[in-house]
């Protein structure tokens, strides 16, 4: 027991410690790589506590896709001179207030939620997890009592997927594409033709 | 007490599968400049030792008693971690990988996943090695390979949903005792197929090797890296891919099971039957490479996004609908 709490304690630390140092450190690229680290505790506290599906698929969704795509965002702004500012410069400080209100919302949100549990206990789960692995037993209730909420939650991600492709994409005009069927179907007659040029006048080619 | 001795014993196990991995991924490089050198009529390494097996060792020395360099301009923390982080996450996914029924260091419930999620944090040491360096070409080479290892982790995730149906647990032992009747690379073929190549784009393997081109990235995102900082980043590679290639044998090739459950082949120990089917699928890997030109970046991404997603979806409706139909879905 001692052991599993000092590893409980180890990992909620440096989860503590490197949540704050995403917002406190100066560069912002530190700042993914803290948030990652957080990402990799949290999953290891989940692993603790018996969810290792959740924690699995926490590292697969939110390390290996969510924060890779995070710095790809961070690393493509101006690496040398991307600085945080905000807990240096007295006058830009505007957000501060809004983080903070938003901030308390969230604290007051967990409040509420935990408040809920500690005074409802029927909401926590009713399955035993004694026989089956909790793989088995998340897919028995995600595919069964809240198969509509799951089929809502995925529409709503492939409606905002599509609104970002459309926002995003553009016709470029002047631009070359492959396509392999027309490459392929090409034949001899499509591409060379044999032609008489006039003394003196030459010819346009590929007009 | 307790604690000190599964601590040491713990230790010992790790040390008794890590050393020949070690050993098995310097062989592994000779073994791949061999196949390469063989194909375009060449000898390859055969200088150092019987065959120019101990090539790997001489060149190890060499990097160990090089200069390491790290750049003025660099980001020295993050500079260092990176081959570091390639290094240690090519070698902590061995420990869920089964050798035979009962030599696996920790026979894990969803073993898959956590291959899935340590092969999906790779990317990190590249990206961190290229940013690191502050440098255009590495850089450039550490943007390329974080686009293309995110996109070929969907399909390979696909493919093994489409072998998860089949077996119906995530534990690697499982998967591998669920194709004692027939291996998975039978009815399941096209997505044996996917998988491997799209385990040469994860690997960062030619012709996927476009963070490393070296026509027109010097060497990528290991540019700035010498000394043991480069063989770190090497081995780590190397590892991976016979960690890929494992991964393959296990979804695909039955694992540690013989071909033919009769006199023969029944001599021969399940682990040497593992590290054989790792092998055949390795020699692939460097044929390929001596093979095959390398793709334009474009044509990588089109590949990876417009055809291999969409024909993994199709397969896994496929599966189920199968499965569903003759009533063969595994039982819980």
């Amino acid at each position: 027991m001692t052991a599993h709490a000092f590893f409980f304690y180890f990992f909620s630390f440096i989860a503590v410690v490197s949540a704050i140092m995403v917002t406190v450190s100066r560069n912002t690229v530190h700042s993914v790589f803290f948030l990652i680290l957080d990402f990799i505790s949290i999953s290891s506290l989940f692993i603790m506590i018996g969810a290792e599906f959740l924690g699995m698929i926490m590292l697969i969704v939110y390390v290996g896709a969510v924060a890779v795509l995070f710095l790809f965002v961070v690393m493509m702004l101006n690496v040398a001179k991307q600085e945080n500012t905000w807990f240096k410069s007295s006058t830009n400080s505007a957000h501060i207030p809004i983080g903070l209100l938003v901030g308390i919302i969230i604290f007051f949100e967990v409040i509420i939620v935990i408040g809920g549990w500690k005074y409802k206990p029927d909401l926590t789960s009713k399955i035993t997890l004694s026989d089956i692995t909790n793989t088995h037993s998340i897919g028995n209730v995600l595919y069964t009592d809240y198969i509509h909420l799951f089929q809502l939650s995925g529409m709503v991600l492939l409606v905002a997927m599509i609104g970002a492709i459309v926002l995003t994409f553009r016709k470029r005009d002047g631009l070359k594409r492959q396509s392999y069927f027309k490459q392929l179907a090409r034949e001899r007659n499509d591409g060379v033709s044999l032609v008489e040029v006039k003394s003196n006048e030459g010819i346009k080619i590929d007009d | 007490m307790d604690y000190v001795y599964s601590l040491i014993s713990e230790t010992y196990k790790i040390l008794f599968l890590l050393l020949p991995l070690l050993t098995a991924v310097a062989m592994i490089v000779w073994l791949d400049r061999r196949v390469w050198a063989f194909v375009q009529k060449r000898r390859g390494p055969n200088v150092v030792g019987p065959f120019g097996l101990f090539q790997s060792l001489a060149d190890a020395l060499k990097y160990i008693f090089k200069e390491i360099i790290i750049p003025a301009s660099s980001n020295k923390v993050v500079f260092i971690l990176a081959p570091i982080t390639t290094m240690t996450l090519a070698l902590i996914s061995w420990a869920v990988i089964p050798f035979s029924e009962d030599f696996v260091l920790s026979d894990i419930n969803v073993g898959i996943l956590y291959l899935f999620a340590i092969s999906s944090l790779g990317v990190y040491g590249i990206i961190m090695g290229g940013w690191a360096s502050n440098s255009k070409y590495p850089f450039l080479g550490a943007i390329r390979s974080a686009a293309q290892m995110v996109s070929y982790e969907v399909s390979i995730g696909v493919i093994i949903i489409n072998v998860l149906l089949c077996v119906g647990s995530l534990n690697l032992t499982d998967i591998v005792l669920a194709q004692e009747k027939i291996w998975f690379i039978i009815p399941l073929f096209p997505m044996f197929v996917i998988f491997f190549i799209s385990a040469l784009a994860e690997t960062n393997r030619p012709p996927f090797d476009l963070p490393e081109a070296e026509a027109e990235l010097v060497a990528g995102y290991q540019t700035e890296y010498s000394g043991m900082m480069y063989a770190m980043f090497w081995l780590g590679e190397y590892a991976n891919i016979l960690l890929m290639c494992a991964m393959g044998s296990i979804l695909f090739l039955g694992g540690w099971i013989s071909p033919i459950d009769s006199y023969p082949f029944n001599l021969i120990p399940p682990t040497l039957w593992f590290i054989f089917k790792i092998l055949l699928l390795f020699v692939l890997f460097a044929l390929v490479k001596a093979i095959v030109p390398r793709y334009r970046y474009d044509q990588l991404m089109k590949l990876g996004w417009k055809i291999f997603l969409p024909f993994s979806l199709i397969w896994v409706v496929l599966t189920a609908g199968f499965l569903l139909y003759f009533d063969l879905l595994p039982k819980v």
